[in-house]
């Protein structure tokens, strides 16, 4: 049995949702960049060019990307061979939470009720979700994600006869309305399977995986391949004004799911995306 | 590229042209979700506003908190949709322009028309970059909404391009 100490969890998530509010991630970076150098489009070549610049004053002052420093969602991966001793999970993550937001300048977007609407000040409570595995390691993964892109954000209950076809346009739907709205260009992290429940948990969970390198299925690296190329065609483009670059990546996630269903989510994600992790 | 400054008098607006890059410097007043239904709420009531929107320009945003230097470390625009509802009360009290991202209802581009209002557009995910363009910024109004509340911000040469002019034409169709 691996002892892990809460103080050590706590800092952990706050350098975590420091890094990623202030450092654009790599791949996305990359993708920015690979997209600008290709871009035809006069005006948006521009603005892929400001966003770029963006993410080095974000870097360089430790400022934060993007002003909706969002509501935080903590995946945590606990070894079952892991104690945590000194207090309880949720606190410590909360107070890492808590620090990073105070002490780094970083937006509190949370209120306690959806109808009340009073902010808590704090940006927590954040979203916690724990899985156990095998092993004596903790992962976390932490995802503050703005709410411009998630008011996209979709889930569709399919038919089970349907298949990529009707994912594909559904996807497509989702995008459109998003249109220039949710600042394209756009990561979209899509989950397929389980319940009503699962497919946007694993949509949200996509987001948070490099856009650079394969899916290690087969046949969901091919449907990536065939959304991204669909979702490309749509010419919207940095802020909607017609472009060749509408989407920078595409990732999905399965579940098994049910004999007589198939549930889709779409996670839409701006070009400001933003994850990181780290194992204890 | 052409710069302008605030108030944005009716004359000003009516040059600008949609699509067009403009430099903006002079007084902006921020104001998002919660100011916007606040405003509104004055407007219907017909009690005095906290500051004057005759000819001025609101910037739809929820800038981060102050850092030790006093400014804001990222202050980019949110999603001008959700002000939809609100801003035919706006126009009518006299606003002359707002800085938001994204599409706007047929309704508000009509009105747009109609008070000859200009609607531009700031790069969305640009925070810090934009920031970097507000030279002093001090809390106006409903100091209670946190982030929400509305900041009067000095900006000099704050990029924007025309989303919708006075003419009523919409870069998004």
């Amino acid at each position: 049995m691996r002892k892990i100490r809460v103080s050590k969890i706590r800092n952990t998530v706050r350098e975590l949702c420091v890094k990623a509010n202030t450092l654009l991630r790599p791949d996305i970076l990359r993708a920015l960049k690979k997209a600008r150098k290709k871009e035809t489009h006069k005006t948006s070549k521009r603005i892929l060019g400001v966003l770029l610049e963006n993410a080095e004053i974000a870097k360089k002052e430790k400022r934060a990307i993007c002003q909706d420093t969002g509501f935080v969602s903590v995946y945590i991966e606990i070894g079952q061979d892991v104690r945590i001793i000194g207090g309880g999970l949720k606190d410590a993550v909360n107070e890492g939470v808590m620090k990073a937001y105070k002490e780094t300048f970083l937006r509190k977007s949370v209120v306690r009720s959806p109808l009340l609407r009073a902010n808590t000040g704090t940006n927590t409570p954040s979203a916690i979700y724990t899985e156990i595995v095998k092993g004596n390691k903790l992962k976390m993964t932490v995802v503050p994600k703005g709410i411009g892109s998630e008011n996209k954000s979709a889930v569709k209950m399919l038919n089970p006869t349907e298949g990529e076809k009707e994912i594909i346009s559904f996807v497509l739907k989702v995008v459109k309305e998003a249109g220039p709205d949710a600042c394209p260009p756009y990561i979209l992290g899509i989950g397929i399977g389980g319940m009503f429940d699962k497919a946007p948990f694993l949509a949200r969970k996509a987001l948070a995986i490099s856009i650079i390198g394969a899916n290690p299925k087969k046949h969901l690296r091919k449907l990536e391949n065939a959304i991204l190329k669909k979702v490309n065609r749509l010419g919207i483009g940095p802020m909607g004004f017609g472009a060749k670059t509408t989407c920078l990546g595409v990732r999905i996630l399965e579940y098994p799911t049910h004999i007589a269903g198939l549930p889709v989510a779409v996670s839409v994600g701006c070009h400001a995306t933003r994850s990181a992790s780290d194992n204890i | 590229m052409r710069k302008v400054t605030t108030p944005l008098t009716k004359s000003i607006r009516k040059k600008l042209r949609c699509g067009e890059e403009v430099l903006l410097s002079g007084t902006l007043y921020t104001a998002r979700d919660a100011a916007h239904k606040e405003l509104a709420q004055l407007i219907i009531k017909k009690k005095k506003l906290p500051f004057s929107l005759k000819d001025n320009v609101i910037y739809y945003t929820g800038p981060t908190p102050k850092r030790e230097d006093g400014f804001f470390g990222s202050c980019g625009p949110t999603t001008s949709s959700r002000m939809d509802s609100f801003t035919p009360f706006l126009l009518r009290k006299g606003l002359g322009a707002m800085i938001g991202k994204g599409r706007r209802t047929p309704r508000v581009r009509n009105l747009i028309k109609k008070h000859k209002a200009v609607y531009f557009l700031a790069v969305g995910g640009a925070g810090a970059y934009l920031a970097k363009k507000i030279k002093s910024s001090k809390v106006l109004a409903f100091h209670n909404l946190g982030p929400e509340a509305v900041y009067a911000l000095e900006v000099r040469n704050f990029p924007l391009v025309v989303g919708i002019d006075s003419q009523g034409k919409d870069i998004y169709g």
